[in-house]
């Protein structure tokens, strides 16, 4: 083949591959447009701030927003400390060529890789059925107390889930704070556990924060999980124990989705409610990236 | 530390205060090491837990007789006329086949595979090898934004908006399929194919390429022939990595699929999948009865697939890197 037609046939072909990109993108700009069109004129005040009513043709969706809000919430409150200290002795304390870490990495890839569904089963089998009942017998409730699905349930569930994200965002910004900074600290006489508190991880601090906000967004949109340990379809009530069910952003949305009488009557509170799941997901995933390209471009000038 | 700047302490004779400070030390770095054990434990406790609910299957008697491993995995003789695998756990007869678990998991996940791998792959290629550098740093947030969608907000675009195109476009009797729940899915794995082969693609060293347009190769040959193999092992862990999400992703198949235990190949009828199954009917199941183990039973195959297509993508994304570094890594 003559080197002008290797040319042209190689410059159709990248235009093949420019074409892949751009229908994933034009995908996404789809869907974006879609939900914003159907569901801007949806999202009130009203809509935001009251309960639903006429058995979910009307109202708003209060306390699916505060349930996903407590449950991100308590969710964090978990998997933060777990996080932070498991990613602090994979690259501070664990000593070279450990096997033991090397484990604890294996773990954690797989464990990224389970079945949203999977966690759903191990929160109702291990939270519920063995620890709420171990609970209940050990406090001597009479009736099931713990043993029933909550939101305590529901968030531990998902703080395992997100564990893997806050452990690898943890480990990167780990990685970004300098080695001369220890030194430096180790050689002023400091012991390593007080470089790390006040030299690694304030330094590492933005990417944690970076590991937190992704965890949220996760957290926030996942429903599988939260399916059996505690979600529930319409409650009157917020949620005032840890072992109150709760409303949910992306389960009302399945919920209302699948199981509505008149889909064609709640489609504008449907569209309005997978438009507030959306914002809130992408806010949170946008105040990630921001972080991490300001830490990025600091740490890039630091060097 | 990586370089291990642990302090070690040499003089035997420590004052009081250094001997406490050294003990807190230890405490603290104790600590910190059993805090690290969490993420073994939860992938022990998962399967440990999962597992235990489902092992009545296998002890109780009455169990063992409603959802044997024959009637689970082998055709029934049923009266003529009638499907010899069925998936109907709450009928007057239970009848608990797999199969047409499996071949529903199989088919909408072998659809989103055909639409994402492509898709994916070349996306990555385009974003790896030929895009300016601006595009390419607009590409990565943009496919990464494309991750963050919950899964239940991309079941609801199908339902709502996908299923008539779907539908009126292959002429299907039926609004919700294995296509629309395929195609629904492949918007969740794009991603994950995206991210991990670009990656791969990325970390070819450049001097394979100079040497290739040195010889005379046009970009896209050396983009074809030689960084594309290069990176090949990472590729393949990224496609394998999305067969994995694509098996264990749920609310998408439960929203778009029908979820009708039908066996039957054809893209227009409806699939139930296994993930699905799960949560259609968790919620209505007796705690402890044969139909609860049997879910749990497919949770512990879900654990069980995933775990091994993880195990095989993570060998062969550290394959490339052993292998472009020529084994310095």
């Amino acid at each position: 083949m003559k080197h002008a037609t290797r040319r042209t046939v190689g410059l159709a072909l990248t235009a093949l591959t420019g074409l892949c990109a751009f229908v994933i993108v034009a995908v996404l700009a789809f869907i974006l447009a879609n939900i914003l069109e159907g569901g801007a004129a949806g999202v009130t005040w009203k809509f935001l701030s009251q309960p639903p009513s006429d058995g979910m043709m009307g109202g708003g969706i209060f306390p699916a927003i505060f349930g996903t809000a407590a449950l991100t919430l308590l969710m964090t409150v978990a998997v933060m400390p777990v996080g932070v200290l498991t990613a602090v002795y994979l690259h501070e304390y664990a000593p070279p060529n450990s096997l033991f870490a090397r484990w604890v990495r294996v773990a954690i890839v797989n464990l990224a890789g389970v079945p949203s569904i999977v966690f759903g089963l191990f929160g109702l089998g291990f939270f519920i059925l063995f620890v709420g009942r171990g609970m209940d017998r050990m406090f001597g409730h009479e009736e099931m107390y713990w043993a029933q699905p909550g939101i305590l349930w529901a968030s531990l569930t998902l703080a395992v889930l997100t564990l893997p994200v806050v452990i690898v965002s943890t480990e990167e910004a780990l990685r970004a704070v300098p080695m001369d900074h220890r030194t430096a600290s180790l050689a002023l006489g400091a012991t390593q556990s007080q470089t790390l508190a006040r030299v690694v991880l304030p330094g590492a601090l933005p990417g944690i924060l970076t590991g937190a906000v992704l965890a949220i967004s996760r957290g926030a949109g996942e429903v599988a999980p939260i399916l059996f340990t505690g979600a529930a379809y319409f409650l009157p009530d917020l949620p005032t124990h840890l072992n109150s069910q709760f409303m949910h952003l992306g389960y009302h949305t399945y919920v209302m989705a699948t199981q509505s009488p008149d889909v064609e009557a709640t489609r504008p509170l449907l569209y309005a409610t997978v438009l507030v799941l959306l914002m809130l997901t992408f806010a949170l995933n946008l105040v990630a990236v921001i972080i991490r390209t300001r830490t990025r471009r600091k740490a890039a000038s630091a060097h | 530390m990586e370089q291990g700047l642990t302090q070690t302490a040499f003089a035997p004779a420590l004052s009081p205060t250094a001997r406490r400070r050294q003990l807190r030390e230890k405490a603290i770095a104790g600590f910190i090491t059993l805090m690290a054990f969490t993420g073994i434990a939860a992938l022990i406790l998962i399967i440990v837990f999962v597992a235990k609910e489902a092992l009545a299957l296998f002890t109780d008697p009455a169990a063992r007789h409603e959802a044997s491993f024959s009637k689970m995995f082998l055709a029934q003789d049923v009266p003529p006329g009638r499907p010899p695998f069925r998936w109907q756990p709450v009928s007057r007869i239970p009848k608990v086949s797999m199969i047409p678990l499996f071949v529903g998991t199989l088919k909408t996940t072998v659809v989103s595979m055909l639409v994402a791998v492509p898709l994916g792959v070349f996306g990555a290629l385009f974003a790896a090898e030929f895009a300016p550098r601006r595009m390419r740093e607009l590409l990565k947030p943009v496919i990464e934004l494309l991750a963050g969608i919950p899964s239940v907000v991309l079941g609801f675009f199908a339902l709502m908006v996908m299923s008539t195109v779907v539908k009126d476009l292959f002429h299907f009797d039926r609004p919700l399929n294995a296509m629309l729940a395929g195609l629904g899915l492949a918007l969740a794995i794009v991603p994950v194919i995206f991210t991990v082969s670009e990656d791969a693609l990325t970390s070819v060293p450049r001097s394979y390429r100079e040497a290739s347009l040195a010889l005379g190769a046009t970009p896209w040959e050396t983009a074809w022939k030689v960084v594309l193999p290069a990176a090949a092992p990472g590729i393949l862990a990224a496609c394998v990595l999305g067969f994995g999400r694509a098996i264990g992703e749920t609310m998408i198949v439960l929203m778009a699929s029908g979820n009708a235990d039908v066996i039957s190949w054809s893209l227009g009828d409806s699939a139930r999948s296994l993930s699905a199954t799960i949560a259609a009917e968790m919620g209505e199941v007796v705690v402890g009865s044969p139909h609860y183990s049997l879910l749990f039973f497919i949770g512990v195959q879900l654990f069980v697939f995933t775990f091994v297509l993880n195990l095989i993508a993570s060998t062969w994304t550290k394959r490339v890197v052993r292998k472009l570094t020529g084994g310095a890594a």
